[in-house]
């Protein structure tokens, strides 16, 4: 059996289609580590953790924000369920950034009031946010 | 008035649009994954022997003139109540109509909440869902309903009585059978991620369900006020100007046989 050259990829959020079309490779943050997927791949079905969703289509590449989900493989098709995903355009990085510091700043505190696990997870979300609005500015051609 | 309803319905239909796919896809994983799972692999999933106690969620809008649409929805929740009435269920509102309804009558409401529809957010859904889900599984609860109005068109809405909890157990289509997976988990611990999720996506389109047919509702009902009150104008109108010939007429007579004598 021949080997298909594109993935048709769809992402959706409970509210919206983030994304949905063909291209030729995808990184999920898998809760057990970053996963690739090229065409071809086998079935699989994973839960996502917070990270960035990056995928590739000719010379272009894309990062999309993602926190919590799940991706199903099929042949020829991959769905990924997020709770939040968000195309890097999309991402306000000053809100992102001024997130970390907040978070930072709970962190560094030593207030036994703060739920240390929720903000360790907001900063986790900042930093993802912050990596996934930048990589793409970075890899912008210049012109 | 219509337009502003107008304005708001196409709003709440893009959202309902734009919220299918999910739903869509979520089924889907889950229908793939219930062949490979026990059928009472999850609390979620177990149907009580004995069903005692049922939570009833009933969605109403929050303010009128929207024809028949609250009325409707209460009028069926009534029903439902009198269905069950060798059980206890308890009332969850959502909306100004219904609590002021069920306020001054003696059932048991469990929890209401008013003002959700506007500027809905999954997170907002997402919140009910998670009460529902807690009362279900500390056994607070047996069933839980949701009773709501579905969008089917401008002029027509369907009311909806649907069982939240338990969930239905999903059958598993023959062809996907044939597809191996590779889990990148214990196919229980993904299954058991998934079943709140899919729970949250319905409450949410019930929710977005209802906000759209009551802008749907409230449209129809002040296109037909504004026909309506075209209707009265008319008859107002002939009826004025009736009177005012009758008055040039009296006058007329009373100046002509005021000049004969």
């Amino acid at each position: 059996m021949a080997i298909p050259e594109k993935i048709h990829l769809e992402i959706v959020t409970a509210d919206k289609q983030v994304f949905s079309g063909d291209v030729d490779s995808i990184i999920v943050p898998a809760l057990t580590g970053y996963l690739g997927i090229l065409p071809g791949h086998a079935p699989l079905l994973a839960e996502l953790g917070i990270g960035e969703i990056i995928f590739k289509s000719g010379e272009t590449m894309e990062d999309v924000f993602c926190s919590w989900g799940f991706i199903e493989v099929l042949p020829g098709r991959v769905v990924i369920l997020a709770q939040t995903a968000e195309l890097s355009s999309d991402i306000d990085l000053k809100r992102a950034e001024e997130a970390k510091t907040r978070a930072e700043k709970l962190l560094k505190s030593g207030d036994p009031n703060v739920d240390y696990a929720a903000t360790e997870l907001a900063m986790m979300r900042a930093i993802s946010r912050i990596q996934a609005a930048k990589n793409v500015t970075l890899r912008r051609p210049h012109k | 008035m219509k337009f502003v309803s107008a304005a708001r319905l196409r709003r709440a239909q893009e959202r309902v649009i734009a919220a299918r796919p999910y739903a869509r896809h979520i089924t889907e994983v889950l229908k793939s994954l219930a062949g490979r799972v026990p059928e009472d692999a999850h609390p979620l999933l177990a149907h009580r022997e004995k069903v005692e106690k049922i939570e009833l969620v009933v969605i109403t809008a929050d303010r009128g003139m929207c024809g028949a649409y609250n009325t409707n929805i209460i009028r069926s929740a009534l029903e439902f109540l009198g269905d069950h009435s060798d059980k206890t269920v308890e009332l969850n509102i959502l909306g100004k109509r219904a609590r002021d309804f069920f306020r001054r009558r003696p059932y048991p409401v469990r929890s209401e909440a008013v003002n959700e529809l506007q500027n809905l957010t999954f997170a907002d859904a997402a919140a009910i869902t998670k009460t529902l889900i807690d009362d279900f599984c500390n056994g607070e609860t047996d069933e839980i309903w949701l009773l709501y109005n579905e969008f089917k068109s401008v002029v027509q809405q369907r009311i909806v009585r649907e069982r939240l909890l338990p969930i239905e157990h999903i059958e598993n289509p023959d062809s996907d059978k044939t597809l191996e997976y590779i889990y990148d988990e214990p196919p229980e611990k993904i299954f058991a991620g998934l079943l709140p999720r899919s729970v949250e996506a319905q409450v949410f389109r019930a929710l977005l369900e209802a906000a759209a047919s009551e802008h749907g509702a409230r449209m129809s009902a002040m296109e037909a006020a504004t026909n309506n009150a075209a209707e009265m104008i008319d008859g107002l109108t002939l009826y004025a100007n009736k009177i005012r010939q009758a008055g040039i007429t009296r006058e007329l007579i009373e100046v002509v046989s005021g000049a004969g004598q």
